[in-house]
Protein backbone atom coordinates (compact mmCIF):
# COMPACT_ATOMS: atom_id res chain seq x y z
CA UNK A 1 0.00 0.00 0.00
CA UNK A 2 2.75 2.37 1.06
CA UNK A 3 4.75 1.53 -2.07
CA UNK A 4 1.79 2.42 -4.29
CA UNK A 5 1.38 5.80 -2.58
CA UNK A 6 5.05 6.70 -2.90
CA UNK A 7 5.02 5.66 -6.57
CA UNK A 8 1.98 7.91 -7.05
CA UNK A 9 3.88 10.77 -5.44
CA UNK A 10 6.86 10.31 -7.75
CA UNK A 11 4.73 10.03 -10.90
CA UNK A 12 2.88 13.23 -9.90
CA UNK A 13 6.16 15.01 -9.28
CA UNK A 14 7.45 14.09 -12.75
CA UNK A 15 4.15 15.27 -14.22
CA UNK A 16 4.47 18.58 -12.42
CA UNK A 17 7.98 19.00 -13.82
CA UNK A 18 6.61 18.47 -17.35
CA UNK A 19 3.91 21.07 -16.66
CA UNK A 20 6.62 23.51 -15.64
CA UNK A 21 8.67 22.77 -18.76
CA UNK A 22 5.60 23.36 -20.91
CA UNK A 23 4.95 26.76 -19.39
CA UNK A 24 8.65 27.60 -19.64
CA UNK A 25 8.45 26.63 -23.30
CA UNK A 26 5.71 29.12 -24.13
CA UNK A 27 7.83 31.89 -22.61
CA UNK A 28 11.08 30.95 -24.37
CA UNK A 29 9.97 29.98 -27.87
CA UNK A 30 10.29 32.62 -30.61
CA UNK A 31 6.98 32.36 -32.52
CA UNK A 32 3.36 31.30 -32.02
CA UNK A 33 3.65 27.92 -33.74
CA UNK A 34 6.58 26.78 -31.63
CA UNK A 35 4.73 28.00 -28.55
CA UNK A 36 1.74 25.86 -29.50
CA UNK A 37 4.12 22.93 -29.93
CA UNK A 38 5.73 23.11 -26.52
CA UNK A 39 2.84 24.66 -24.67
CA UNK A 40 0.00 22.33 -25.39
CA UNK A 41 1.92 19.08 -25.60
CA UNK A 42 4.38 18.96 -22.74
CA UNK A 43 1.44 20.03 -20.59
CA UNK A 44 -0.68 17.16 -21.94
CA UNK A 45 1.87 14.59 -20.81
CA UNK A 46 2.33 16.47 -17.53
CA UNK A 47 -1.39 16.45 -16.78
CA UNK A 48 -1.71 12.78 -17.70
CA UNK A 49 1.14 11.79 -15.39
CA UNK A 50 -0.13 13.97 -12.56
CA UNK A 51 -3.63 12.49 -12.79
CA UNK A 52 -2.21 8.94 -12.90
CA UNK A 53 -0.16 9.75 -9.80
CA UNK A 54 -3.24 10.99 -7.95
CA UNK A 55 -5.05 7.85 -9.10
CA UNK A 56 -2.28 5.60 -7.72
CA UNK A 57 -2.62 7.29 -4.34
CA UNK A 58 -6.44 7.02 -4.34
CA UNK A 59 -7.28 3.87 -6.37
CA UNK A 60 -11.03 4.36 -5.89
CA UNK A 61 -10.89 7.52 -8.03
CA UNK A 62 -9.51 5.73 -11.05
CA UNK A 63 -12.75 5.49 -13.10
CA UNK A 64 -13.35 9.22 -13.07
CA UNK A 65 -9.67 9.95 -13.70
CA UNK A 66 -9.74 7.66 -16.76
CA UNK A 67 -12.61 9.72 -18.19
CA UNK A 68 -10.63 12.90 -17.53
CA UNK A 69 -7.42 11.46 -19.04
CA UNK A 70 -9.10 10.32 -22.26
CA UNK A 71 -10.96 13.60 -22.54
CA UNK A 72 -7.70 15.56 -22.32
CA UNK A 73 -5.93 13.15 -24.68
CA UNK A 74 -8.58 13.68 -27.38
CA UNK A 75 -9.42 17.36 -27.02
CA UNK A 76 -5.95 18.84 -26.53
CA UNK A 77 -4.56 18.06 -29.99
CA UNK A 78 -7.81 19.27 -31.57
CA UNK A 79 -7.63 22.63 -29.85
CA UNK A 80 -3.95 23.08 -30.69
CA UNK A 81 -4.62 22.18 -34.32
CA UNK A 82 -7.54 24.65 -34.55
CA UNK A 83 -5.37 27.34 -32.96
CA UNK A 84 -2.51 26.69 -35.37
CA UNK A 85 -4.82 26.90 -38.38
CA UNK A 86 -6.39 30.10 -37.09
CA UNK A 87 -2.92 31.54 -36.50
CA UNK A 88 -1.88 30.68 -40.04
CA UNK A 89 -4.99 32.07 -41.69
CA UNK A 90 -4.77 35.43 -39.91
CA UNK A 91 -1.18 35.64 -41.08
CA UNK A 92 0.79 35.21 -37.88
CA UNK A 93 4.44 35.41 -38.85
CA UNK A 94 6.82 32.50 -38.67
CA UNK A 95 10.11 33.08 -36.93
CA UNK A 96 13.22 33.97 -38.92
CA UNK A 97 14.72 30.58 -38.08
CA UNK A 98 12.12 28.89 -40.28
CA UNK A 99 13.70 26.82 -43.04
CA UNK A 100 10.71 25.84 -45.21
CA UNK A 101 7.02 26.77 -45.62
CA UNK A 102 5.24 24.38 -47.97
CA UNK A 103 1.78 25.63 -47.00
CA UNK A 104 2.52 29.08 -48.38
CA UNK A 105 3.33 27.65 -51.81
CA UNK A 106 0.15 25.58 -51.77
CA UNK A 107 -2.10 28.51 -50.82
CA UNK A 108 -0.37 30.68 -53.40
CA UNK A 109 -1.32 28.19 -56.13
CA UNK A 110 -4.95 28.34 -55.03
CA UNK A 111 -5.06 32.09 -55.50
CA UNK A 112 -3.52 31.88 -58.98
CA UNK A 113 -5.94 29.19 -60.15
CA UNK B 1 -26.08 -0.03 -37.47
CA UNK B 2 -22.39 -0.39 -36.64
CA UNK B 3 -22.27 3.36 -36.14
CA UNK B 4 -25.13 3.13 -33.64
CA UNK B 5 -23.56 0.20 -31.81
CA UNK B 6 -20.16 1.86 -31.35
CA UNK B 7 -21.82 5.11 -30.24
CA UNK B 8 -23.84 3.28 -27.57
CA UNK B 9 -20.80 1.36 -26.32
CA UNK B 10 -18.69 4.52 -26.09
CA UNK B 11 -21.35 6.58 -24.33
CA UNK B 12 -22.25 3.76 -21.97
CA UNK B 13 -18.63 3.20 -20.95
CA UNK B 14 -18.21 6.90 -20.15
CA UNK B 15 -21.43 6.79 -18.11
CA UNK B 16 -20.32 3.70 -16.18
CA UNK B 17 -16.87 5.18 -15.50
CA UNK B 18 -18.39 8.40 -14.22
CA UNK B 19 -20.73 6.48 -11.92
CA UNK B 20 -18.05 3.98 -10.88
CA UNK B 21 -20.66 1.35 -10.06
CA UNK B 22 -22.22 -1.67 -11.78
CA UNK B 23 -25.60 -1.79 -10.02
CA UNK B 24 -28.58 -2.74 -12.25
CA UNK B 25 -30.26 0.65 -11.84
CA UNK B 26 -27.21 2.48 -13.20
CA UNK B 27 -26.78 0.08 -16.14
CA UNK B 28 -30.44 0.11 -17.19
CA UNK B 29 -30.90 3.88 -16.95
CA UNK B 30 -27.59 4.38 -18.75
CA UNK B 31 -28.61 2.04 -21.57
CA UNK B 32 -31.91 3.87 -22.10
CA UNK B 33 -30.36 7.34 -22.15
CA UNK B 34 -27.37 6.39 -24.33
CA UNK B 35 -29.64 4.57 -26.79
CA UNK B 36 -31.81 7.68 -27.17
CA UNK B 37 -28.79 9.94 -27.64
CA UNK B 38 -27.16 7.55 -30.12
CA UNK B 39 -30.34 7.20 -32.21
CA UNK B 40 -30.68 10.98 -32.42
CA UNK B 41 -27.10 11.73 -33.34
CA UNK B 42 -25.73 8.76 -35.27
CA UNK B 43 -28.13 9.23 -38.19
CA UNK B 44 -26.74 12.70 -38.89
CA UNK B 45 -23.16 11.98 -37.98
CA UNK B 46 -21.79 8.70 -39.35
CA UNK B 47 -18.26 9.05 -37.97
CA UNK B 48 -17.83 5.47 -36.77
CA UNK B 49 -19.15 3.90 -39.96
CA UNK B 50 -15.66 3.23 -41.34
CA UNK B 51 -14.35 1.55 -38.22
CA UNK B 52 -13.70 -2.17 -38.57
CA UNK B 53 -14.74 -4.56 -35.84
CA UNK B 54 -12.85 -7.76 -36.68
CA UNK B 55 -10.42 -9.30 -34.14
CA UNK B 56 -7.32 -8.15 -36.04
CA UNK B 57 -8.47 -4.53 -35.91
CA UNK B 58 -9.07 -4.75 -32.16
CA UNK B 59 -5.62 -6.26 -31.54
CA UNK B 60 -4.06 -3.56 -33.70
CA UNK B 61 -5.99 -0.92 -31.76
CA UNK B 62 -4.26 -1.95 -28.54
CA UNK B 63 -0.88 -2.25 -30.29
CA UNK B 64 -1.43 1.24 -31.65
CA UNK B 65 -2.20 2.49 -28.16
CA UNK B 66 1.12 1.19 -26.84
CA UNK B 67 3.12 2.52 -29.80
CA UNK B 68 1.43 5.87 -29.34
CA UNK B 69 2.18 6.04 -25.60
CA UNK B 70 5.82 5.17 -26.23
CA UNK B 71 6.12 7.84 -28.93
CA UNK B 72 4.42 10.38 -26.65
CA UNK B 73 7.01 9.86 -23.92
CA UNK B 74 10.02 9.76 -26.24
CA UNK B 75 9.04 12.91 -28.08
CA UNK B 76 8.11 14.82 -24.92
CA UNK B 77 11.56 14.16 -23.50
CA UNK B 78 13.00 15.49 -26.75
CA UNK B 79 11.04 18.75 -26.53
CA UNK B 80 11.85 19.11 -22.83
CA UNK B 81 15.53 18.84 -23.73
CA UNK B 82 15.12 21.61 -26.32
CA UNK B 83 13.30 23.90 -23.89
CA UNK B 84 15.87 23.73 -21.11
CA UNK B 85 19.01 23.90 -23.25
CA UNK B 86 20.26 27.51 -23.20
CA UNK B 87 20.83 27.82 -26.97
CA UNK B 88 17.25 26.83 -27.92
CA UNK B 89 18.21 24.39 -30.73
CA UNK B 90 15.17 24.62 -33.01
CA UNK B 91 14.97 24.39 -36.78
CA UNK B 92 11.27 24.91 -37.55
CA UNK B 93 9.34 24.79 -40.80
CA UNK B 94 6.08 23.67 -42.40
CA UNK B 95 6.37 20.49 -44.47
CA UNK B 96 3.86 18.57 -46.57
CA UNK B 97 3.16 14.86 -46.14
CA UNK B 98 0.78 12.49 -47.89
CA UNK B 99 -1.49 9.92 -46.30
CA UNK B 100 -3.00 6.72 -47.68
CA UNK B 101 -5.93 6.78 -45.26
CA UNK B 102 -9.29 7.52 -46.86
CA UNK B 103 -11.83 7.51 -44.02
CA UNK B 104 -12.51 10.69 -42.08
CA UNK B 105 -12.08 9.22 -38.62
CA UNK B 106 -8.83 7.55 -39.67
CA UNK B 107 -7.47 10.92 -40.73
CA UNK B 108 -8.72 12.48 -37.51
CA UNK B 109 -6.79 9.91 -35.49
CA UNK B 110 -3.71 10.36 -37.65
CA UNK B 111 -3.79 14.15 -37.32
CA UNK B 112 -4.35 13.89 -33.57
CA UNK B 113 -1.47 11.45 -33.16
CA UNK B 114 0.84 13.65 -35.19
CA UNK B 115 -0.16 16.66 -33.13
CA UNK B 116 0.33 14.93 -29.81
CA UNK B 117 3.83 13.68 -30.50
CA UNK B 118 5.76 16.89 -29.91
CA UNK B 119 7.90 18.27 -32.63
CA UNK B 120 5.06 17.96 -35.12
CA UNK B 121 1.79 19.89 -35.32
CA UNK B 122 -0.89 19.51 -37.98
CA UNK B 123 -1.70 22.94 -39.40
CA UNK B 124 -3.99 22.10 -42.33
CA UNK B 125 -5.43 19.21 -44.33
CA UNK B 126 -6.13 19.36 -48.04
CA UNK B 127 -7.24 16.24 -49.90
CA UNK B 128 -4.40 13.76 -49.36
CA UNK B 129 -1.91 16.28 -48.00
CA UNK B 130 -1.31 17.16 -44.39
CA UNK B 131 0.66 20.33 -43.70
CA UNK B 132 2.74 19.87 -40.61
CA UNK B 133 4.71 22.35 -38.56
CA UNK B 134 7.90 20.56 -37.61
CA UNK B 135 10.11 21.90 -34.88
CA UNK B 136 13.26 20.23 -36.25
CA UNK B 137 13.04 19.83 -40.02
CA UNK B 138 15.33 17.08 -41.25
CA UNK B 139 13.93 16.47 -44.75
CA UNK B 140 11.94 18.96 -46.79
CA UNK B 141 10.69 16.74 -49.63
CA UNK B 142 7.33 15.01 -49.42
CA UNK B 143 8.57 11.40 -49.44
CA UNK B 144 11.20 11.85 -46.76
CA UNK B 145 8.91 13.75 -44.43
CA UNK B 146 6.10 11.23 -44.94
CA UNK B 147 8.42 8.38 -44.05
CA UNK B 148 9.62 10.07 -40.88
CA UNK B 149 6.33 11.41 -39.51
CA UNK B 150 3.40 9.40 -40.81
CA UNK B 151 4.39 5.80 -41.45
CA UNK B 152 4.84 4.70 -37.89
CA UNK B 153 1.18 5.44 -37.11
CA UNK B 154 -0.28 4.75 -40.52
CA UNK B 155 0.48 1.05 -40.60
CA UNK B 156 -1.70 0.53 -37.53
CA UNK B 157 -4.45 2.98 -38.43
CA UNK B 158 -4.79 1.42 -41.86
CA UNK B 159 -5.85 -1.87 -40.32
CA UNK B 160 -8.23 -0.23 -37.82
CA UNK B 161 -9.99 2.29 -40.05
CA UNK B 162 -8.97 1.60 -43.63
CA UNK C 1 6.83 10.65 2.28
CA UNK C 2 4.16 10.58 -0.41
CA UNK C 3 2.49 13.66 1.10
CA UNK C 4 5.76 15.59 0.87
CA UNK C 5 6.11 14.60 -2.79
CA UNK C 6 2.60 15.86 -3.51
CA UNK C 7 3.35 19.13 -1.73
CA UNK C 8 6.51 19.67 -3.83
CA UNK C 9 4.50 18.85 -6.96
CA UNK C 10 1.91 21.43 -5.91
CA UNK C 11 4.63 24.03 -5.49
CA UNK C 12 5.98 23.34 -8.98
CA UNK C 13 2.45 23.54 -10.44
CA UNK C 14 1.80 26.95 -8.86
CA UNK C 15 5.20 28.18 -10.09
CA UNK C 16 4.36 27.08 -13.63
CA UNK C 17 1.04 28.94 -13.40
CA UNK C 18 3.02 32.12 -12.77
CA UNK C 19 5.44 31.40 -15.62
CA UNK C 20 2.55 30.82 -18.05
CA UNK C 21 0.93 34.04 -16.85
CA UNK C 22 4.04 35.93 -18.04
CA UNK C 23 3.25 34.94 -21.64
CA UNK C 24 -0.40 35.80 -21.03
CA UNK C 25 0.54 39.38 -20.15
CA UNK C 26 3.31 39.79 -22.73
CA UNK C 27 1.26 38.73 -25.74
CA UNK C 28 2.07 40.08 -28.31
CA UNK C 29 -0.52 38.47 -30.66
CA UNK C 30 -4.02 37.39 -29.67
CA UNK C 31 -2.98 33.85 -30.61
CA UNK C 32 -0.20 33.92 -28.03
CA UNK C 33 -2.66 34.92 -25.34
CA UNK C 34 -5.03 32.12 -26.30
CA UNK C 35 -2.14 29.64 -26.09
CA UNK C 36 -1.24 30.95 -22.65
CA UNK C 37 -4.90 30.69 -21.63
CA UNK C 38 -5.02 27.09 -22.84
CA UNK C 39 -1.90 26.18 -20.91
CA UNK C 40 -3.24 27.93 -17.79
CA UNK C 41 -6.47 25.92 -17.89
CA UNK C 42 -4.65 22.63 -18.43
CA UNK C 43 -2.42 23.38 -15.46
CA UNK C 44 -5.51 24.34 -13.45
CA UNK C 45 -7.02 20.90 -14.09
CA UNK C 46 -3.98 19.37 -12.39
CA UNK C 47 -4.33 21.88 -9.57
CA UNK C 48 -7.99 20.92 -9.07
CA UNK C 49 -6.98 17.25 -8.95
CA UNK C 50 -4.35 18.14 -6.35
CA UNK C 51 -6.92 20.02 -4.26
CA UNK C 52 -9.27 17.02 -4.49
CA UNK C 53 -6.42 14.84 -3.26
CA UNK C 54 -5.48 17.14 -0.36
CA UNK C 55 -9.11 17.55 0.71
CA UNK C 56 -9.74 13.82 0.24
CA UNK C 57 -12.95 14.43 -1.68
CA UNK C 58 -13.35 12.63 -5.03
CA UNK C 59 -16.37 14.76 -5.90
CA UNK C 60 -14.05 17.68 -6.72
CA UNK C 61 -12.88 15.74 -9.79
CA UNK C 62 -16.25 16.47 -11.41
CA UNK C 63 -15.28 20.13 -11.28
CA UNK C 64 -12.11 19.27 -13.20
CA UNK C 65 -14.09 17.39 -15.87
CA UNK C 66 -16.48 20.31 -16.43
CA UNK C 67 -13.60 22.78 -16.36
CA UNK C 68 -11.74 20.85 -19.04
CA UNK C 69 -14.87 20.78 -21.20
CA UNK C 70 -15.44 24.51 -20.88
CA UNK C 71 -11.82 25.43 -21.59
CA UNK C 72 -11.82 23.24 -24.73
CA UNK C 73 -14.98 24.93 -25.99
CA UNK C 74 -13.57 28.34 -25.12
CA UNK C 75 -10.39 27.79 -27.12
CA UNK C 76 -12.32 26.43 -30.12
CA UNK C 77 -14.71 29.39 -30.12
CA UNK C 78 -11.92 31.98 -29.86
CA UNK C 79 -9.95 30.25 -32.65
CA UNK C 80 -13.00 30.21 -34.91
CA UNK C 81 -13.57 33.87 -34.15
CA UNK C 82 -9.98 34.74 -35.03
CA UNK C 83 -10.17 32.76 -38.26
CA UNK C 84 -13.17 34.34 -39.91
CA UNK C 85 -15.45 35.91 -37.34
CA UNK C 86 -18.33 34.06 -35.69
Amino acid sequence: MEVLQITGGFVSLIGAVFLFLGSLGIVRMPDSYNRIQTGTKATTLGTLMFLIGVGLYNPSWFPKLIVLIFFILFTNPVSSHVLARAAYSIGTELTKLTVVDKLKDSRGEDIDA
Amino acid sequence: MKNLFISVVLLLSVWLLLNASLSPVVIVSGLIVTAIIAIFFSARNPVFKDMKLNPKAIIYFFLYFFVFTFELFKANLDVAKRVISPKLPINPGIVEVRTRLTSKIGRLFLANSITLTPGTLTVDIKNDSLFIHWIDVSSTDIEGATKKIVENFEKYLEVIYG
Amino acid sequence: MADTLFLIAGGIIILSLFVAAIRFFLGPDPVDRVIAFDVLTIISISLIALIAHEAGRGIYLDVAVVYGLLSFLGVIVVAKYLERGL
